[in-house]
């Protein structure tokens, strides 16, 4: 079975909610939609107090090139605009919308046909993607219809989709799969029309039998250029980098962007909400996530409106157990630790985990002996007993030296630690300063090119 | 004898080599050093410690003569070691002004201690403020204030600023603070600011500041620390200097136009604004006052509004008065008004009834007549039970009729009771 060739880990996938089908959370009596759901520059608000919203109204437009639109998720009216407190307790805009009803804009079509003929063209469906409000469903929430203008060096030949869902306990892809297997066959047809491709793959971990084989048997069904690629089990096969080397066996050049080696990776939630924007008229107001833990009561996959506060998802899957230590957002090696209940759903959180008091506990750190365990688990290849170090003492150079921007952040390094050292808090210090420096570096060479041009120019 | 004079030639030559060498040498890779640089190094302490930032006591001694140089005036260097006179030595060789630099004070500007700044939630990664800067809000409610894990106790060169496991703050040394900034750099929330020293021109050390940087609104702020500036701008007003700006919900003290004369640490209302002992006497006396002024004003406050209550009163009272006698004069009318139209009301009802009996009578007799008739001219034992009922039912009518006329009087009189009682 294929993987990626570099390093990894292998934690235990505690997939307590994989059987659970799809559940509609309720709505509730109050949203709070937050204004910066996506990475780059955060939404501005094009509503006041007292408009009056319906499910798919936009709220909220691009705040730059790199930004997305947000839409309202459910209708009513807009109660004010002011701050919340998001996943790490740090304060940011949002529009609280006062829940009337449940009505939907016309055009928005909630009929359960699957609609198979694509008819937009290449571009439209890249304005329509971008109308919509798409961003990456796997957490990383990157405006998609960025992602699907690559730079003109690039030649797409592929779509890959990542429906690997390495993080131990969530499953809201997997639950996905399993509810619309066809929708996203034909979203991610709609991505090949888009990236102007004709081959795609999704990739699928080992642990998901009943997914792979249902995706198997569809995409045969009326869709021959998709192969349905089974992995090993191994964290992190959902990283782009180690999921495009996995499938297709290329590797992304150190400080390049992934479509260097030909392939467009989306998260398969991501094709899903494709499928439903283009087909559909529908924008992104609504998103599967898994609430578990091991003393949760009912550890369910959600189908959460965006804006739905946390504390409620919790309490519908039987409120905070007695024996709680930390209430994760995301996956336990990936995600944020909450210091409270307070925020409310975004477009990229796939996961809320609790987690027991003695699982979550850090343990007491001691000397690094060298024995490179971290070396040896790393999926980029990198030196993270260094990297950590040079990055704990400033010594920036070094970190550059050693690559510190490729890391991907997976926390493998964390993982696979017998002194238990907090490598990957150490890398995430340095590794924004080094990336600060190189853009500098590359701002003020591009600045010095120009200037010789127009010097040239005027002799 | 020629040996030994062969030798001594022999080495006399190559000696005579050497020193041409090493003359021609030194003179082509002569370096010219200022010799000031010398000079100033003779009278520093020569211990190379690097705590002045340079390499060595030579590099300090550089840095000092190009300082001059650059800006005539030591600037802001100053050698730990040899303190203060050292420095007024070295200004004395370069010929420049010591001590001309303000002394400087690293100064933490938090005020939420455990007690007045709950935590709410536990941090479990590794501890560094900087790492919990970039991994969460932080702690407590405030996400502006010191995460209290020491990255500034950590930075310090000279053991100046310790962390008080009490109040969970750093706390700074005045006698060993040196200004030299590396706490303020370490912080990654900029809670600590390098300000003047003192801000009068007495040995008593006089400093205030305003101990918080916390930009949420009052209300907010306040809720996650009780001693948060909450920006209410009273220090603003009170401030005769025009030392004080309010941007952002907190309050700021410009360390240059603040004469730390103490008004505005006795008007803040959270006890966020700070100030060394011998500000805070000033200020203590200034409460007092402020509290014996707002006593008396208090007093001759009450006094004016028990004046002013009792004048009230009275004018109340004749007001009531007034509008009690208007008042009985209108319901009087009122009620009269209220009789005549119920019995003119009662006259008409009356007479309306009288007619109507008059016809329904009318009618049922002619019904009656007909009915007499019709029968007769049928049956004459039917005929003779029809005249009885039919003139059965002219009575029932006629009583019908009498009883709706009693019952009109019977309302006309009910309304002119009520009327009545309504009077009182």
């Amino acid at each position: 079975m294929k993987t990626f060739k570099l390093g990894g880990v292998h934690p235990a996938a505690n997939k307590l909610s994989d059987k659970a089908p799809i559940e509609v959370a309720a709505v509730p009596v109050v949203v709070a939609i937050p204004m910066a759901q996506n990475l780059g520059a955060p939404s501005k608000a094009i509503v006041a107090k007292g408009d009056k919203v319906k499910v798919g109204t936009p709220i909220g437009e691009p705040g730059g090139f790199v930004s997305s639109f947000v839409h309202s998720s459910v209708s009513g009216t807009v109660d004010k605009v002011d701050v919340v407190e998001d996943a790490t307790g740090k304060k940011v805009p949002a529009v609280f919308i006062k829940v009337e009803g449940d009505e939907w804009l016309e055009n928005i079509d909630r009929s359960t046909d699957i609609k198979r003929e694509i008819t937009l063209t290449k571009e439209e469906i890249i304005a329509k993607v971008k109308e919509m409000g798409i961003v990456g469903m796997g957490g990383a929430t990157f405006p998609t219809q960025v992602k699907l203008m690559p730079p003109p060096t690039a030649k797409p030949q592929c779509v890959i989709i990542n429906a690997v869902e390495c993080e131990p306990y969530l499953t809201s892809d997997h639950s996905l799969m399993l509810a619309h297997p066809e929708e996203i066959c034909i979203g991610v047809q709609i991505l090949e029309k888009a990236m102007g491709v004709k081959k795609a793959y999704i990739g699928i971990e080992a642990n998901k039998p009943d997914a792979i084989k249902l995706m198997t048997e569809t995409a045969k069904k009326g869709y021959p250029e998709i192969e349905v690629v089974p992995l090993q089990l191994k964290y992190p096969q959902g990283g782009e980098k180690q999921l495009i080397n996995a499938v297709i066996g290329a590797e992304v050049p150190s400080g390049g962007l992934p479509i260097a080696t030909g392939a467009l990776v989306q998260n398969v939630g991501t094709a899903f909400a494709v499928y439903e924007a283009v087909q559909k008229n529908k924008p992104l107001i609504e998103r599967v996530v898994t609430v578990t833990g091991k003393s949760v009561a009912k550890p369910s996959n959600f189908l959460a409106r965006i804006g739905v506060p946390i504390q409620q998802l919790i309490d519908a899957a039987g409120g905070i157990p007695e024996d709680a230590g930390k209430i994760i957002s995301g996956g336990p090696m990936m995600g944020k630790a909450m210091p409270n209940t307070n925020s409310y759903m975004v477009k990229g959180c796939s996961g809320i985990l609790i987690m027991k008091n003695d699982d979550a506990r850090r343990k007491e750190a001691s000397p690094c002996i060298r024995c490179a365990k971290c070396v040896h688990a790393c999926p980029m290849g990198l030196q993270p007993n260094f990297l950590a170090k040079y990055a704990e003492k400033n010594m920036l150079d070094k970190c550059e030296e050693e690559r510190i921007y490729d890391c991907i952040e997976c926390g493998s390094c964390s993982f696979s630690c017998p002194a238990n050292r907090p490598l990957l808090d150490w890398i995430r210090q340095g590794k924004p300063k080094v990336m600060g420096i190189l853009r500098a570096r590359a701002a003020e060479a591009k600045a010095k090119a120009e200037a010789a041009k127009a010097a040239a120019a005027a002799k | 004898m020629n040996v030994i004079l062969l030798a001594l030639g022999v080495l006399g030559v190559l000696g005579a080599i050497g020193s041409l060498v090493l003359y021609f040498v030194s003179k082509k890779f002569y370096v010219y050093e200022d010799p000031r640089v010398g000079q100033v190094e003779e009278v520093l302490p020569g211990a190379n410690c690097g705590g002045c930032g340079f390499p060595g006591c030579h590099g300090m001694a550089d840095a000092c003569v190009k300082e001059k140089d650059a800006s005539n005036s030591l600037g802001s260097l100053l050698c730990p070691v040899g303190g203060a006179d050292c420095m007024a030595k070295v200004a004395g060789i370069l010929g420049v002004e010591a001590g001309a630099a303000e002394p400087k004070l690293a100064v933490v500007r938090c005020n939420g201690n455990l007690e007045c700044r709950p935590k709410l939630s536990t941090y479990d990664g590794v501890k560094s403020c900087a790492v919990a800067a970039s991994t969460f809000a932080g702690e407590t409610g405030c996400a502006f204030g010191c995460l209290g894990l020491g990255d500034c106790v950590k930075a310090c060169t000279f053991d100046a600023i310790h962390m008080n496991p009490a109040t969970g703050l750093p706390e700074v040394d005045e006698e060993k603070c040196v200004a030299c900034g590396a706490c303020a750099k370490a912080c990654p929330k900029l809670v600590i600011e390098i300000r003047k020293k003192n801000a009068a021109k007495t040995p008593a050390v006089k400093r205030v500041w305003v101990s918080c940087i916390n930009k949420d609104k009052g209300a907010v702020a306040r809720k996650a620390c009780s001693s948060a500036c909450i920006g209410c701008g009273k220090c603003q007003k009170t401030c005769k200097f025009d030392a004080i700006t309010v941007v952002n919900n907190v309050a700021y003290i410009d360390p240059e136009k603040c004469k730390a004369c103490g008004m505005c640490v006795a008007e803040c209302p959270t006890g966020a604004i700070h100030c060394t002992a011998a500000v805070q006497t000033v200020v203590e006396k200034l409460k007092a006052k402020k509290a014996a002024d707002a006593a008396k004003a208090k007093e001759e406050a009450a006094k004016k509004a028990a004046e002013a209550a009792a004048a009230k009163a009275e004018a109340a009272k004749k007001a009531a008065e007034d509008a009690a006698a208007k008042a009985v004069d209108a319901v009087a009318s009122k009620v009269e008004a209220t009789k005549k139209a119920a019995e003119g009301a009662a006259a008409k009802a009356a007479d309306v009834v009288a007619s109507k009996v008059e016809a329904t009578k009318k009618a049922a007799e002619g019904v009656a007549a007909k009915a007499a008739d019709a029968v007769a001219s049928k049956v004459e034992g039917v005929a003779a039970k029809a005249t009885e009922t039919a003139a059965k039912a002219a009575e029932a009518t006629a009583k019908a009729a009498e009883t709706a006329a009693k019952k009109v009087e019977e309302v006309a009189t009910k309304v002119a009771e009520t009327v009545a009682p309504k009077e009182k």
